[in-house]
Formats: C-alpha cells, structure tokens, sequence
C-alpha cells in the first residue's frame, strides 16, 4: 500500500521545495496572513457556511422566524417526530431518582457528574454508547489556558472573539478565559498526565488564531488522557455516580409548573423505555458531525447526532449560531481508509506547512480555523492546484516531514504516536512523507443557549460542553473545546447542585411539551415519517435494507 | 500544473469511495460468509454486509477502543487482532468483535495512595501473578508492549508504566488473553494518575496565574475588552503581537495586560 507512483511522483515537487522553505521557517518567515477584511471575503466565497443551497428557515419552535438559514440536515431533525407518544408513557412510576441526572458521559457530563458529586449529589450519567464514547476522547492537540509569563487571559479572551468573528457572547468567553487555569491545575491534581518539563513547567504549544503559546497537552492524546482520567475519577466514586450505558435520553421530561424533572430513556439493546425522575438536568450531549452537513466527511464519534439540542428546543429552549459549523482544515483525504479522520492542528504549530499540487505554499498555514479550511477549499476548487486521489476525491499536502528538520530526527513519532501508527498501518511513514487532507466537518459552533453557569430559560435545565451555544461565537479556536467542556461541565456541577440544594419540589411529570410541538408540526403543514433524535446514523448498505422485507413488525421476531 | 474535479467530489459523507474494478472477497462474520469489496476496512465491510452498529462501535477513527476484533485466516492457526475501523479486510477472515469484557476496575482514593510499588499491591494485587508470556504484547492493537510495563509495575516503576502505556485505548484484548487474569489497562491508568499526582511536578507557573486571577487581577482587563467599541476591539486584535514559532528569549512590547 502507500502512496500510488502518480503520488509519490507528485511528492518528489514538495520535496525539491522543502529546503528553502526550512530555511524561511527558521528566519521566522510564512506566507502572510490575511487581513481581517480579507479573510472575511475569502469565508464568503469559500466557506460552505455562506452557501444559500441546502439550507433553510425554521417554521417552528423558539427559533421560528429568525433570521438564519440553517442545513437541511439541521433542520430535519427538528422537522420530526418524537420517538415515542406521549399518551403511552405513565410518568407516575419512575423507574430512577436521582438529584441530578446528566445526558451524555463525554468530556462536559463526566466533569460535570464529579462537581455535582462533591457538592453533595446523588448522580445518574445515562449515554448513548460507553462511558467515554465521545468528541472529547478523539480530541487531540491540546487544552487552551494563559498561564505562561508572556500571555494572559486578556490576550486570551482576545484571540477566541476575534476567532468567532467578534460575535462571541462575552459572558460565556470571559468565564471561560477565567477558569482557565484552574481548570488545568484540577485536572493536575486528579493526575492528568501533561507534556511537561522535568522542573514541572508547561511545554506549550501554539494554535491556529492564538497569538501566544497556551496548549497544553498529553502527545497526541490530550483528550483520550483527559476522559481516561476523569472517567477513572467517576468510577472511583459509583457510590454516587451511577451510570446507565447504552440508554440515551429521547424527551426531556417536565413537572407541571415547568421546571426541568428527568428525562425518558431508550435502552437501545431491550428497546424499553425508562423513566429518570431528578431535580436537575444537565444536557451534555456533544456535536453533530454525524449529520453530514453538505455530504462532508466528519472527525467526529460514532453518537455525534445534536440528540440534546433537539430535546432541549422541544422542551422549549431555543438555539444559537447553530447556522455555523466548523470544518476542520485537516482531515485526512488519503488513504481511502482514513478519510475525514482528524490531522491535529498541532501538525501545523509543530511546523508542517500546507501545499499545494507543485510544492508551493498558499496560506498562513494558522489562520483560524474557518480561515484556514476556506483557503484549502479554494485552492482546491478554484485554483485548481489541488491534489486528485485514486478514487477521485481531492486535497492538498500537509508537509509534515519538516516537523523532524525544524525540531530533531524522531519529533513526529515522539510527539504523535497516535497519528503515526494510523498512518504506518497503511504503508505511510509521516515523518518522511507529507500527508494529504482536506476539511472536514469538526465542531458544531452553535448549541442551546444558556448563561455563563450553563442555566437555560428552563428552571433546573443546565447545558454544557459542545452542546452549549455562544461561547465560540461562530468560530472555535483549537483547544478552546477541551477547556470548555471542564469549564462549564464544572460550573454546570456547582450550579446545579446549588439549584437542588435551595430545595427543589417537583410536582406532576409531563410530556405534554411534546405534545404541544408535534401540533405545533401539524400546524405548520409539516408532515414527514422523520423521527428524532437521530441517536444513531445509519451507515448499512442500502443494497441491503433494499432487502430488508419484514412487512409487519408484529409476531414473535422483529 | 492544475487539475480539474467535480465540485462534489468531497460530498461523499462517511461512504467509502470503491474504485472501480474493486475485487470483492469473502468474509466470515461471525463464521458467515459475505462477499465485501477488498479495500474496506472491517468495520465499513461489515456495514457493507448490513450491520448498524449499535455496540463495537466508537470514534471510528483508532483512538477509542469500542471495536476491537479477534480474528484468524483460513489455514491458519494463529490468533490475530487489530480495532475493526483502522484493518483492511483480507479474504477468508474469520472475525468476532469483543463488545465488552468484564475488567476489574476497584474504587480507590488518589488522595489516600502512596506514589510506590505499594498502592499496586494494595489496588491491583492481582498485577504480580503475570507470567510474563508476552500473550497481551501481541494482542495489543497499540503494539504497546504490554508486558514490558507490566514488568515495570511488579518492580514498582510507576513512571515507566504510564510511559509505556500513554497510547493505551482501553479495548480490554489485552486482558481478555491473560492467563493470570491480571487487568492491565486499569492497572495502567492507576500508574498514569499516580504520576501525573505524584510523579510530575505541578506547575508553578499555573498555580501563580490560579492565585492572581482568585485575586482578581485579570477582570478589570476583560471588562475593559468587553466594554471598548466594537472597532476598537478589533483594532486590538489585529494588532496583537505574534509570538514566533521558535521563541526563546522571546518577549512581548505590551506588557500591561500580562
């Protein structure tokens, strides 16, 4: 395997121009950034976020009427059905109590679950997959804190609005700016292993749109090390973590005065649905790179499917910048076997530049992210200097041999193990020969909207990490992911325990919430078979579910 | 030199491209045959067959252990192993997934454990029954060498064991061969956290920045950002100062706002 001898022929080009680009990389020299003013004409005509095709309005709900189109691939999910009916359910017999019950066992839930559980909680986390499957595992370079000498929060603060085009909320950025260091000093003292200096100083790293060094970072692995860590801390106390693997939550549930009261769940392998009754939710359900937005390949885990901005918008919450999404620059575009896996940004402040099909840069290769991808598309698309694969997709070189010429022989395999087994396993040594990628869809910039301690507009319904809106604005920087799910699954822990411990009396528990949004679709003239959450993407060859002729689901068998 | 490609051409989702002309190959999931394109990985080979994962199925992408899978050869007697998302199938497969295998994870107080060989007799006891047979080395899909740091911990060598392991995805093949039924990859994320606790020196410098942000030093800053107009904002940050790449010595102009 390896690269075709079409490919390696083409790789000789970026070859025969690496010395001199060495040698400029040295002297501190890199193809220019663009101006604010440039960039932001270079997102309009590249980035698929301002294409009018695909996307629409929302006709129902606490979004109806603004002014964003949105995709389609959003908008169906919202466009749907329950899964269940709410006449069928009896919520007079819970079949789980708890004082807080967190959706989704990522990064955000997991934090979120050791904050409410020292604060006095009794804890339910109930996930689609295992404890752990989520974004924040496959996250790689690195956790964005200002603590060096030469960098501070302001300068932070700076870099993320300017990151989201200034259209931040700035309660959300200035939390998280602030917490920042704290954050990484909690996950020291829960042991989280860090690229650390024997003194115990930080090895910091750059970031695409950071103008200080603030990564900090474990290898490759920075976010598997972080999940293994806290997930690790979680089962260490199961006296007050329970958590229910393999049911994920289908409808928020209600008490009669509107408050948030526990939520209903699908147990994926009996089918049955069971009912959480808890005085506080927190929704901490991750992105939505599942969705395929535009057909584009995604970095994102099996389960990113939006399930809780969906139950959140049903019980009433509405959305934010949820018209953004975030194609990383770098997704792996070969071999076939790796397409849209996740080349970490880390590649590039490590010194790998982007080029095009004759060795030439084309980009600043750290512009911010949306930046970045929007150059990549265009050289690809326009230009024309992209690099065709055997299969016909397309994409450019990330010139990652010049990490090993910038820092020492070994640097690629030492500091990314993960990414250097992925690619040896198909006959491709990275320190020795470039990597070719294109953007793929990372990161959902928008989420439900909630305050700087993750409260939405529901009483006792808390959000936090990639599901929460506003905090990245339209654009997330590198790293700044990592540091949002432990701050706000933090605040969202402390707050909520908080809002149970002033005493909370839940009355009646409904659905009728539900009720009222699937006559809200009937209303609208929406009528579509379409069942939402999605919880699962379905991947099967429809050669076979062509074949798949079960008329009745009736019968002893389904 | 330029090329030319359809503007959908990256538009494909998660669906592999099949070249054309792609052999197919027989495939045993599970000792039933299916004829797959000889170019998937197993997990697109057995979706290509028709499963939808609900188990054994993660990130997709080697990093989080959901799919590890056993498998031998026709004619072959050996036992092979490898994550079902990041193998090539090959003709006569004969593969099984391992969905979950019941570890030993104990409950234990970081706060409470001594950073030496001790907290392993006392957590993980039943680490120093390995045999040393090199069985988890070659199950492992990481090529961690398993029993190396299962070495280092029995010598009570804390540091090397989460050296040696910081790949580790937690799949749990390892501990499904052993004979001693030792479960190494919980014994080695207790070894990473006692060396992050205990082993690592903390960070002065982020435990200095947690005091002063505590103090309040940084909000009058932030306010000040939050409050200047939207130009001005922006004038700021175009003007921030970059620092370079290779940075030593390097030092800001502006250094009010550190």
């Amino acid at each position: 395997m390896g690269y075709t001898p079409e490919m390696k022929e083409l790789i000789k080009k970026v070859e025969a121009t690496r010395p001199a680009r060495i040698e400029r990389v040295k002297q501190g020299i890199q193809f220019p950034k663009l101006s604010l003013a440039e960039a932001q004409e270079r997102l309009r005509t590249y980035h698929p976020d301002y294409k009018d095709v695909g996307r629409r309005r929302f006709k129902i709900g606490p979004n109806k009427g603004d002014e964003h189109t949105y995709p389609d691939e959003v908008v169906d999910l919202f466009e749907a059905n329950s899964r269940i009916d709410p006449d069928k359910v009896d919520l007079s017999e819970p079949d789980f109590e708890t004082d807080v019950l967190i959706i989704g066992g990522g990064g955000a839930g997991t934090t979120a679950s050791l904050f409410a559980q020292e604060n006095g909680m009794k804890v339910i986390i109930a996930t689609k997959l295992r404890h752990g499957d989520a974004n924040t595992i496959m996250a790689e370079g690195g956790i964005q804190s200002a603590d060096s000498p030469i960098d501070s929060p302001y300068y932070h603060y700076l870099d993320v609005m300017g990151g989201g085009h200034f259209t931040n909320k700035p309660e959300l950025v200035e939390a998280m700016t602030l917490d920042a260091p704290l954050i990484i000093q909690w996950l020291e003292s829960l042991g989280m292993n860090f690229d650390k200096t024997p003194d115990g100083q930080m090895r910091l790293l750059g970031g695409g749109g950071t103008c200080r060094k603030r990564m900090h970072s474990c290898g490759d692995v920075t976010g598997a090390e972080i999940m293994r860590t806290i997930r690790d801390e979680a089962r260490n106390r199961r006296d007050d973590i329970t958590v229910l693997e393999y049911q994920p939550a289908v409808e928020i549930l209600l008490d009669e005065d509107g408050k948030a009261a526990g939520a209903l769940l699908y147990n994926m392998e009996t089918e049955e649905y069971t009912i959480v009754k808890a005085k506080a939710v927190i929704i901490a359900t991750g992105g939505c790179g599942r969705l395929h937005i535009q057909g584009f390949a995604t970095t994102n885990h099996y389960g990113a499917t939006m399930d809780g901005i969906v139950m959140a918008y049903r019980a009433g919450v509405p959305h934010c910048f949820l018209y953004a999404t975030q194609y990383h620059p770098t997704g792996a575009a070969y071999p076939e076997q790796n397409v849209g896996l996740l080349i970490t940004e880390k590649i590039r402040t490590a010194g790998a530049q982007p080029l095009n099909i004759d060795g030439e840069e084309f980009t600043f290769p750290l512009e911010p992210r949306d930046v970045e991808s929007s150059n990549i598309i265009r050289e690809c698309m326009d230009v024309g200097k992209g690099i065709p694969t055997p299969v016909g997709r397309i994409g450019v070189w990330l010139d990652s041999p010049m990490i090993d010429l910038l820092k020492g022989e070994g640097t690629v395999e030492r500091d990314f193990p993960a990414k250097f087994i992925q690619f040896k396993r198909y006959g491709i040594d990275i320190s020795k020969e470039p990597m070719l990628v294109y953007p793929t869809l990372h990161y959902q910039n928008g989420g439900v909207e909630a305050n700087e301690w993750g409260e939405t507009k529901v009483p006792g319904l808390f959000v936090a990490g990639e599901v929460h809106g506003g905090i990245h604005g339209e654009n997330r920087l590198m790293g700044n992911s990592l540091l949002d799910i432990n701050v706000f699954g933090r605040r969202t822990g402390i707050r909520s325990a908080e809002y149970v411990k002033q005493g909370v009396t839940l009355k009646k528990l409904t659905l009728d919430h539900v009720r009222a949004y699937q006559k809200e679709l009937k209303e609208a003239g929406i009528e579509t078979d379409r069942i939402s959450p999605m919880l699962l993407p379905d991947y099967s060859n429809p050669e076979v579910r062509a074949k798949q002729l079960t008329a009745r689901y009736f019968g002893t068998l389904r | 030199m330029t090329t030319t490609v359809a503007k959908d051409a990256m538009r494909k989702g998660d669906k592999t491209i099949i070249a054309e002309g792609t052999k197919m190959v027989p495939l045993f999931i599970m000792g039933k045959r299916y004829y797959v394109p000889e170019t998937l990985t197993i997990q697109k080979a057995m979706e290509y067959a028709g499963y939808q994962f609900v188990r054994s199925c993660g990130c997709r992408g080697g990093i989080c252990g959901a799919c590890a899978t056993v498998y031998r050869l026709e004619g072959d007697y050996k036992l092979y192993s490898g994550l079902a998302c990041q193998t090539v199938v090959q003709p006569n497969m004969y593969l099984v997934q391992i969905p979950f295998f019941p570890a030993n994870k104990v409950a234990y107080d970081i706060e409470k454990l001594p950073y030496d060989v001790t907290a392993i007799q006392t957590i993980y006891p039943e680490t120093f029954r390995c045999v040393q047979c090199n069985a988890c080395t070659k199950v492992c899909p990481m090529d961690l060498q398993v029993m190396d740091y299962m070495a280092a911990a029995i010598r009570g060598d804390i540091e090397a064991v989460a050296e040696m392991s910081r790949s580790c995805i937690m799949c749990g093949l390892c501990t499904s061969r052993c004979p001693a039924e030792t479960n190494q990859y919980n014994m080695a994320e207790l070894c990473r956290r006692l060396y992050g606790r205990y082993g690592q020196k903390k960070s002065e410098q982020v435990a200095k920045r947690v005091e002063e942000i505590k103090a309040g030093k940084y909000t009058p800053m932030i306010k000040e950002l939050q409050t200047i107009p939207l130009e001005e904002l922006k004038k700021r940050y175009e003007e921030r100062e970059w620092e370079p790449v290779v940075s030593e010595g390097w030092q800001p102009k502006e250094t009010k706002y550190l």
